[in-house]
Formats: C-alpha cells, structure tokens, sequence
C-alpha cells in the first residue's frame, strides 16, 4: 500500500510541469513595499483590492504574506517595517522581515500593529491562496487547493481558472478544478454545467445540485434533479461498500479473537474462560513494547507480534498446566477454573499497572486513511488489521494441514483414545495446543491495541462474542470461524444503523441463540459416531 | 392422604431436611430475639442493618438452592441464572416504584420518576398492573417462569446441552443487561429501580419491615428447599439423575428427557425470579448490572464451593461467599477478586464435592471412629 | 439358577416374561422390517441400501466384521440416527422414522448397548425402578410412589439377573459384566415387543454367556430379539437364524451352517484375517 502511494508521488513530481509562478523575478523591496502598505488602510473593500493586486504580482513571498495575513500573523511594526510573528504567545513575539525573511529577534507585543480583515476577506484571502498554490510546482499543494475551491469560484476567479485548467496535466486536479468552474458555472444559470458535475461524490457539489434543482429554469432543476438522483444510487453504493468495510473490519477482530477459542476448544472441547485475558496480554505487551522503544511506535508494534504470542502462550501453558490437566473430562468444572483465573489476570493487571486504559500509539504508516473516492474513506488501521487477521487464519491453516502438530491435532479432535493408542502423546498435543490457542490470542490482542482502548476490562468484552462466533461457526472447524466471524461482523454493522449499536448486539445475540437451537452444531458441523461422544 | 399430595411432603420423612429446616428456624428465631429484645447498647445486639444484610443472605441462599436443582441434579449449567433473579426483581421493582405514588421527585401521580425525566406521557402497557401486589407477585414467578419456558423448549429440544448451552444461557443474559440498560426500555436504564418507599403498605425503612422480610426470607428459602427436596427424591428427581448422568439411555428408556428438563428449569427459575423478589427491597435498588455474567457465574461459585447436588451445600456456599465478599469489599476491596478468582480454581481443582462433601467425609470418618465407643456406651 | 431352568422349561409365566400391551400391528406379517435404508457420515456410507425383516416372536443374530454398520442399523431403529433415505417399520402400522427416541421406546422396543449403560449414581435398585413400564409423563412420574407390587417385579428382576445382593449398592461400584446383568434387566422391567441387544457377552466369563444365552432363547417367543455379536460361539448357541451384514448390507441369511458354507461370508472373514495376517 505504502510503496504504491509513493510510488504515484513520484510520478507525479515527474510528470509536473515546472510552475508559472517560478519564471517570474522577485519583484523588487521597494514594490513589495508598495503592496503591502497597500493592506495598512482601515477600509475593508480597499484591503480587498490590496490583496488582489499582491496575487497577481507574482511575487514569490505572496503566498506567504497572504497565509500570515489570514492567521492573523503579519503585522506592522511601529519603525514601519512589515513583520511576520512566528509565535504570538507571552509577551514578546519572535517575529521576522516580511520582505527579507530575516529574524528579527523579539518584538513586544505593543510595538506591534495587526492588520485586521474580517469574514468576507477570509474568505477572499482562502481562495487567494488557493489560486496562488494552483501554480505551485508541489502537486499535493495544487491538489489541496484544487480542493479548497470547490464552490468557492467566484467571478474574478472564473477567467483565470479556465486558463490553469487548460495548463494543468495532473487529472485529479483538472477534474476537481472542472468541477469547481462548473458549480460556477451552474451558479450562472449554465445547463451544460451540470454534465461537470454528473457523477461527483462532493458534498459541495451535492449543495450546488440541489441549489440549482430548486431554481426557476426548469430546465436545469430537472437537469439538477437527473443528476442528484444518479449521485444519490452511488452514495448508496458506497455507503453499502462502507457498511461491508467495516463489518469486514469488526469481523476480522472477532475471528482474530475467536480463532484461539476455536482450537483449543475444538481440539481438547475445553472452554477457556480466560481466553479474553490472554487477549488482554497481548494488547498489553504492545503497550509496553512502547514505553520500551519510546518513539519508535511502529518497530514497537513489530516487535509486539511475536512479543504477544510468547506472552500469552506461555500464560496458556501455565494454566494448562496449572489448572486444566486436572479437570480433564470435565468440562464444566474448567469453565469455571478458568473463569476464576480470568478474573485474577483482571485484577492483576488492575493493581499492577492501573485500573485506567493505557495509550497505545498508532504508528504513523497506520493512521489515517485511503480516499477511494470523495463519499468512501477507508482507515489504515481496520484495513491492516484485515490483512492481519486473514494472515494469521492462513498461517493456522498451514500449521494445521501442513505440519506434524497439525496431523496430531486433527487426530486427537476426531478421536482422543484412537489417537493415544497410535502413539500420539494427547498430553503434549494439548500443552501445543494451548500455547498455539493462547498465543493467537495474544495477537489479537496486539491488533486490537490498535483498534480499542487498552484497559483491563478488554478481554471480558470480547469473550462472549467470540463464544458466539465459535458456537456459530461449529465447534472444531476453523473456516467455520472464519465464516461466521466476518459475516456476524457485516450482519452487525448491517443492522446498526436502523437498530442502534446496542439493539444490534441483542438481536445478534439473539440471532445466534435461535440460530444454535435450528443447528445445535453450528454452521459447519462435524458429523459421524465421533462427533456425538 | 392423597397420593398426590404425598411427595411434596416426603422431605419430612428424611433427617438432613429436617434438621436443615430446625438450624434455619433457630437462626432465624436467634436474630430476631436478638434484634427485638436486646437494647441497642447491646453487645450482642443485631442491629436493623445486619438483619437487613441476613435477609439478603437468605434470599442470595434460595437462588443457590434453585441454581443447585439445575446444576446438581439435571446436569444443566446454568450462567443465566442471575437472569430469572433479576427479572423477578424487576417485577418487585415495578411493584414498588408504583407504591411510590405521588411522593417522587417529581410528583407525578402515575409516572415514576425516570419517566418523567424522560418526558414520557403515559405509563407502557408491560407497566399495567403492577400497582396491585397480587398481579406483581404472581408476574415475580411468571415473567422468569415464561422466559425460562420459551428458552428451555427450544434449548432441549433441540438437544443442545453441556457447554453449549452454558454459553447460550450466557448470552441469553448478557443480551438481557444489554436490553436493560436502554432507556428506550422503560425499566429506568443504567440507574435502574429505586427510591421505593413501601411494600404492601409498610415503610421500608423502619426495621420492623426489615424484619418482617429477612423472615420472609427465610420462609421463602425453607419452602423452596422442601420443594427443591420433594422434587429430586420423587421419581422425577431420579429421571433427572439419570438424565444428567446418561441422557441417550434416559431416552431408550421411553422418558421424553427434554420435558423433564424443561420442567425442573422453569421450577427453577421461578424459584431464582422469587428469591430476586425478596432480595430487592432490601437492597432498595435493581438495575441492570444483576443480569451481568459475572453474577450468574458467581451463583455457581457457591453451589460450587458448598458442594453440588445436596441443596444445603448451596445454601453454605452462598452464606460463606456472601459474606466473605461483604468481609473483603469492606476491608480490602482490591483482594476480593483475587479471593474470588482463587476460590473457583481451588473448589474446582481441589474440592470437587465442596464444603457439604467434606462435611461429610467428616461425619463418615467420626462414625467409623466412634463405632466402637458407642457400642461400648450401648453395653455399659 | 433354578429361575433360569425354569424359564426355559416355562411351567411358570414371570410376569416380566409378557409383553406389556403395545399397539404395534403384526397381524399382516414381520414386527421390524426395513427396507433400502441408507445413511452416510460425510459420504462415507455407514449403511447401504439395507434391507430386513424380523418375524414376531424370532430370535434373529446379526454378525459381521467391524465396522460392517451393526450399531449404526441400532442407532437407525431407536431413532438416534436419522437415515437417509428408505422406510422402517415397526409392525404395519408404525413408521420409526417420524418417532424419536422415547416414543420408539413406549412403542415396546427396547435397546441394551454395546458399551454398557446405566445411571451410575443411582443404586440397582433405582435402575430397575427407572427402567420399569409405568406411566412416563411428568406429573405421574412427579407422583410416582413405591408399592409392594412393584417392588416385587423389580424382586423378580434382581433374582434373574443376580444382584439382589447388591440392590441398594449405587451402579457404578458394579463390575463390568455385573453391569451387562443390569442392563439385562432395565430390558425386562421395559417388558418390550422387540430386544435389540448390541454384544451382551462381552466382558463376561464362560458361565455367564450360558446364563445369558438361555435367558435370550426363553425370551424369544413371546417376544421378538436382535442380538448383535461377535463371539460366534455364543452365536452358534443361540442363533435360528442369522444375518451377515458387510459393509453396510445384508451379504448373507439363513442358518449358521448355511451362513457359515457361502463363500462370500467366508471370503469377508478369512480376507479380513487374511488382511490381518499381513499387518
């Protein structure tokens, strides 16, 4: 993902004409001085006009100007020089030269005159800007203000606009700016303007659309309209494909979180209670991978994948070894063993790090998102954690179908006493069992430190989920997880909006136990004389 | 006598039921004689909240016994049990937050507050009713009863038993504290019921009325454990033994097993949704948090720890747990889940057949001791 | 053993030697008979096209190598295991497969199992209480109280099968072959039409599988008795007529002699020794 979202960087910078702002010369002090004296008048229209001639003076510092006149920041001092503050906290400012760029030390605060605009000129001064960056050679700046014109043409802009759409060679920020020129365009009571815009997922657009859907031509309402309801179909489409993203994203965590559950219960028909716990530990050796390696947030998480696996597998093994060798053929009575060591590992953690959520960093590669397109942004982080969680069930299915352990495991699931007598040690398929069980586990822990909050209540919100997902699936079939955990995760994000988070959760819940009594087996039972022991 | 009649009083033939009923009614004689006739200054004076905290004991001890019918006799571990419990405290609850009347916070005549609040104009329909004490009570073993009934016949039928239906009835409760903690529900959302005033007319907060229901505490728990009794050494109790022991041959032996199920379950949970009912105005308050898993699972902790399938040991379990939990949340709050957490591995691992078990380890091994002494006692 | 002579020599009618009064229908021919029965485990299939009929009153061995679908064809009758496809009926008018399992049962079938079965923590006593013909609901059994009459069948019970020592000892301190005997007599109190007895010899010593060979012939008659066995001494010594099932159908039928001269019964017992040799 990373490699080719650089890669297109690069091409872009290729294939990006050297700008037209960069030709000019600076023009020189003395007519610099003359633009900016220009602003240090009381009266707002004149300021407007001041603002005007320093775009189009070419000059490579106006955009600077601009921006500090916008934050407030550009300023006169009372010797007359113009000044740009660099912090404007406390009583003397750091300011520098607004022509020569050279610091200028500290300034008091009451030598220091501002030059005031008001709301129309913020606004003149944002598309000032915008228009200033549109010849800047940095495609993501023209890409930005390509963004930032969206409705904001007006009919100053109009002309010059038609000219960099005919220069500009970056399509997105052609499209955008068409776009732009086009809600203008319609503001005009121009009908071919609407084919522009046919298609555009823009909330703007959608403003300038309806505007003009409600205007007395009625031609262009019912043009407006045409094309509002071929806007509203995609909104839709996307809205379902967002719906499907992040039920896939919830589904992944509940397989990640489940898919532990479903080995050591499928294999040894033993419930771990505790197995949220073991989750916990996980999310909490991420953390303190992180207060290991401060600063370094993404090696930190590298290092918690194995970190967390080892940590929670080898919690697995003590309490196999601990607590559920003792109980074996009783099933019940582990349930509650275990239960009882889940609380312990809470309270644990409770008293020995805090009661309070701890903070894991994202790292920086993980935040954010990838725009498909203007209605549909997918985050990084659910999507890594997908990829992650569909990783990890195939390394599983080759540890089961490929390895050694694998074959073992199988043969003690299907019949213990069969396996025993063939020369399988059940003991120690167990213990692997476990660990391999417990240490999934951890790594779901890892991943969700990226999704939840850290606390010591994290893995008792989980554990009945992944009960469910696990009972849903069919005990001992690990695609069955798979299954039943992405699609209970979709059915769930399906519901949301109509029933309310918590409703959702309900009638899932519900769902699952009806759906239990239909198939007492789950999705994908297994069958035969063996199945019913 | 009626032939009909008969099982539900053969527990009195028997000495553990007998002498289970005689320990309870001293004890609850003792407290009462001690609150009453001792002044306050008393060293052994039992003051109103003491009495008050028995009462929750007791009530705590009749849902153990109805978890016990369950778990020790059918094999059916329930971990939503606290379900029925805080379902039969909600019908309480009702019943108390309309005796409250015209005396709320904001002075509604009908509404409780919480509805007010939440600019509600009539009561729902599932609120009717419940301003009559019979219809409230008789809902107090209805609402668990039915769901019971709903939930048990499509469980057993469908044969989903052993883990399976642990989990689902984990769910079938979780569900539950979900729904209520909606304040979409009526049921008065995370707060839950409280600031009830009376219960069929007496103030809850003299002591006298505290009194009256620690003592119809303990009635509730005497009579559901005769019942709980009558009903495991009847044949049907047996059926169940054998259900839980050998459900396939239970079948091959013509007895519909699921129905059996089904009928213990609902006893029981009426019996769950009962002690809810007494357990709730003498804590004054029922919200949400009693349908929590961690609840349900604690319940079986007792019947755990005081030893399965023998009813008193429930009744054991849940006194000593309840009253190390009020011993440790008053002194070192944070140890009580450590104590908790232990106490499931260590009865689990260690003592499979609890305290009762023990206990009778203990008189078997003084009998054999004494063996020879009494017969010297008989000769001499 | 007198009881066992006298049963044999039948100049007394035990009680629980009479069928208690089911509604199946023999008047137009076989009591059991199963005809195509199929039913596969994941494609594996365990019973393949069977087709059989039991007479009323026949004692009928069915024999075949493992894994042959002996227990599963059990499993089918008693409803446990759903096939799927064909028809099983018990008499004319009873079709087994709309029935579950305790319907099958108060139909007057009755199923001992391979592995023997019986509530462990009950006492003897108990097991034969349960196992008794009576009145099966919920109330009646809530009601149910013990009087001298029924004492007495379970009495009779205990002498036959030989644990009247033991009748208040919880079941699960029994032996093995102990257990056999008592669920033996869950069979008898049941007082079923049909018997179906999955290897009731094994784990008992050569005595025993006397006693209980002339238990199973002094039954048969009145009622009707499916025994699935694998000693074939036993078999010979009980055994009119016997079927030879192999690989989830009937192979072979008629008399032992007869069964034992077809070359196909033969070549599946010799081929799987021949098999075994090799291993």
């Amino acid at each position: 993902m990373r490699i080719l979202l650089a890669l297109a960087l690069v091409l872009g910078f290729i294939m990006t004409p050297p700008a037209l702002a960069q030709d000019t010369e600076p023009t020189d002090d003395a007519a610099a001085m003359t633009l900016l004296e220009a602003l240090d008048v009381d009266s707002f229209p004149v300021k407007g006009e001041a603002i005007d001639a320093i775009v189009r003076s070419d000059d490579p510092r106006a955009r600077d100007w601009l921006q500090a006149l916008l934050d407030g920041r550009l300023q006169r001092a009372d010797d007359g020089r113009f000044v740009v503050v660099l912090d404007n906290t406390g009583r003397d400012w750091p300011v520098q030269d607004a022509l020569t760029g050279e610091s200028l030390g500290e300034m008091s605060r009451r030598d220091l005159g501002r030059i005031g605009i008001n709301n129309a000129l913020r606004n003149q001064l944002r598309s000032a800007i915008a228009v200033v960056d549109l010849y800047s050679p940095d495609l993501q700046l023209r890409r930005a203000s390509a963004e930032r014109l969206l409705g904001e043409v007006d009919g100053d802009l109009a002309g010059p606009l038609a000219e960099v759409i005919e220069e500009e060679t970056d399509a997105r920020v052609r499209g955008r700016l068409t776009q732009a020129l086009a809600i203008y365009r319609l503001e005009q009571g121009e009908l071919e303007a609407i084919d522009d815009l046919h298609g555009s997922l823009h909330s703007r657009v959608r403003v300038a659309l309806n505007r003009a859907a409600n205007a007395d031509d009625p031609l262009i309402a019912d043009a407006a309209r045409e094309a509002l309801s071929g806007i509203e179909q995609m909104l839709k489409v996307n809205r379902a494909a967002e719906t499907l993203y992040f039920g896939l994203s919830l589904g992944s965590v509940l397989v990640l979180a489940a898919i532990g559950l479903a080995i050591t219960f499928g294999v040894m028909g033993v419930i771990n209670m505790a197995h949220g716990e073991l989750i916990m530990l996980g999310a909490y050796t991420t953390w303190a991978m992180q207060q290991l390696l401060p600063g370094q947030p993404g090696l930190a998480l590298i290092l918690a994948i194995p970190a967390g696996f080892m940590v929670s597998a080898l919690a697995g093994i003590a309490i196999e070894r601990g607590v559920i060798q003792f109980l074996k053929g009783r099933p019940l009575e582990t349930l509650l063993a275990t239960f009882g060591i889940s609380l312990i590992l809470q309270q644990l953690v409770r008293t020995g790090i805090s009661p309070l959520n701890r903070t894991v960093i994202t790292p920086e590669w993980m935040s954010g998102s990838i725009a498909v397109n203007d209605a549909l942004s997918l985050t990084l982080n659910r999507m890594y954690v997908l990829g992650f969680a569909l990783v990890v069930f195939a390394l599983l299915m080759l540890v089961m179908r490929r390895t050694r352990l694998g074959l073992e495991v199988r043969a003690v699931t299907q019949n213990r006493t069969m396996a025993r007598s063939m020369g399988i040690r059940a003991t120690r398929v167990d213990i692997l069992t476990f660990a391999l069980g417990s240490g999934v586990a951890g790594l779901a822990g890892v991943a969700l430190s990226q999704l939840t909050n850290v606390g010591p209540n994290l893995g008792q919100n989980y554990i009945i989920d992944s009960f469910m997902v696990v009972v849903f699936g069919g005990v001992g079939n690990l695609w069955g997880t798979l299954v039943a955990g992405l699609s209970l995760g979709v059915i769930n994000q399906v519901l949301e909006p109509w029933a309310g988070a918590v409703m959702a959760k309900i009638i899932v819940l519900v769902f699952i136990i009806l759906f239990i009594q239909k198939r007492p087996r789950g999705l994908f039972p297994q069958k035969g004389r063996a199945a019913e022991g | 006598m009626d032939s009909s009649r008969l099982w539900l009083l053969r527990p009195f033939g028997e000495r553990s039921t007998l002498i289970f009923l005689g320990v309870l009614l001293a004890a609850m004689t003792l407290v009462t004689l001690l609150h009453v006739a001792l002044a306050p200054g008393h060293p052994l004076y039992v003051n109103a909240y003491t009495v008050n905290l028995f009462g929750k004991y007791l009530s705590y001890a009749l849902l153990a016994v109805a978890v016990d019918l369950v778990w020790g006799y059918l094999g059916i571990l329930s971990l939503g049990h606290g379900a029925f419990f805080a379902l039969g405290g909600y019908a309480m609850g009702m019943y108390l937050m309309r005796q409250i009347g015209e005396r709320g916070v904001y002075g509604h005549p009908v509404l409780p507050d919480f509805m007010v609040f939440l600019n509600w104009d009539s009561l729902p329909w599932y609120w009717l009713g419940f301003d009559m004490a019979w219809f409230a009570f008789l809902m107090v073993l209805l609402v668990p009863g039915v769901l019971a009934l709903v939930f048990g016949f499509l469980a057993f039928r469908s044969r989903v038993t052993g883990v399976y239906l642990s989990i689902i009835t984990q769910a079938l409760t979780f569900a539950l504290m979900l729904a209520f903690f909606r304040n979409e529900m009526g049921f008065g959302g995370s707060d839950g019921l409280t600031d009830f005033r009376e219960i069929l007319g007496f103030n809850l907060r003299s002591s006298e009325t505290r009194l009256g229901l620690f003592l119809a505490s303990g009635v509730a728990l005497a009579l559901g454990y005769v019942l709980c009794r009558a009903i495991v050494t009847s044949k049907l109790g047996r059926v169940c033994v054998a259900t839980r022991d050998a459900e396939a041959r239970t079948r091959f032996l013509g007895y519909r097993v699921e129905r059996f199920q089904l009928f213990v379950f609902v006893v029981s949970a009426m019996l769950a949704g009962l002690a809810g009912a007494l357990y709730v105005p003498q804590v004054g308050i029922i919200n949400p948090s009693e349908f929590s898993p961690l609840f349900s699972i604690e319940i079986v902790l007792w019947v755990a720890l005081g030893g399965r399938a023998t009813l008193y040991g429930a009744v054991i379990g849940a006194l000593l747990v309840n009253y190390a939990k009020t011993y440790f949340t008053g002194a070192m709050p944070d140890a009580w889940l450590f104590a908790l957490g232990g106490l499931f591995v260590v009865v689990t691992v260690f003592l499979p057949k609890g305290v009762a078990g023990l206990l009778a380890l203990r008189l078997r091994q003084r009998r054999d001791d004494g063996g020879s002494l009494s017969g010297k006692e008989a000769s001499a | 053993m007198s009881i066992l002579r006298s049963l044999a020599q039948r100049d007394r009618v035990f009680d629980f030697l009479v069928p208690a009064a089911s509604p199946v229908d023999v008047r137009h021919g076989p009591i059991l008979y199963l005809e195509d029965v199929t039913v596969s485990f994941d494609g594996f299939k365990a019973i393949n096209d069977l087709s059989l009929t039991i007479d009323d009153g026949e004692l009928r061995c069915i024999i075949g190598p493992n894994g042959a679908g002996k227990t599963t064809m059990m499993d089918i009758i008693t409803g446990k295991t759903r096939p799927d496809s064909g028809q099983v009926w018990f008499g004319s008018r009873h079709d087994l497969l709309t029935m579950n399992e305790p319907e099958i049962a108060s139909l007057g079938i009755g199923r001992k199992f391979q592995k023997p079965t019986v509530f462990e923590a009950l006492t003897v006593f108990e097991n034969l209480e349960l196992a008794m013909a009576a009145d099966k609901r919920i109330l009646p059994t809530l009601t149910a109280r013990m009087n001298g009459e029924i004492r007495d069948r379970i009495d009779e019970v205990l002498e036959v099968i030989g644990l009247k020592a033991l009748r208040g000892r919880p079941a699960g301190i029994l032996s093995h072959g102990q257990k056999q005997w008592l669920e033996i007599g869950m069979l008898l109190m049941q007082r079923p039409r049909l018997l179906l007895v999955d290897e009731p010899v094994a784990g008992m010593t050569e005595q025993e599988m006397e006693r209980t060979a002339e238990l199973l012939t002094g039954l048969a008659g009145k009622q009707s008795v499916v025994v699935v066995e694998h000693d074939m001494g036993f078999v010979r010594s009980i055994a009119r007529k016997v079927t030879v099932l192999h690989q989830g159908s009937v192979l072979a039928e008629g008399s032992m002699d007869q069964v034992s001269s077809d070359p196909r019964v033969v070549e599946v017992y010799l081929g799987a020794e021949a098999e075994e040799e090799t291993v």
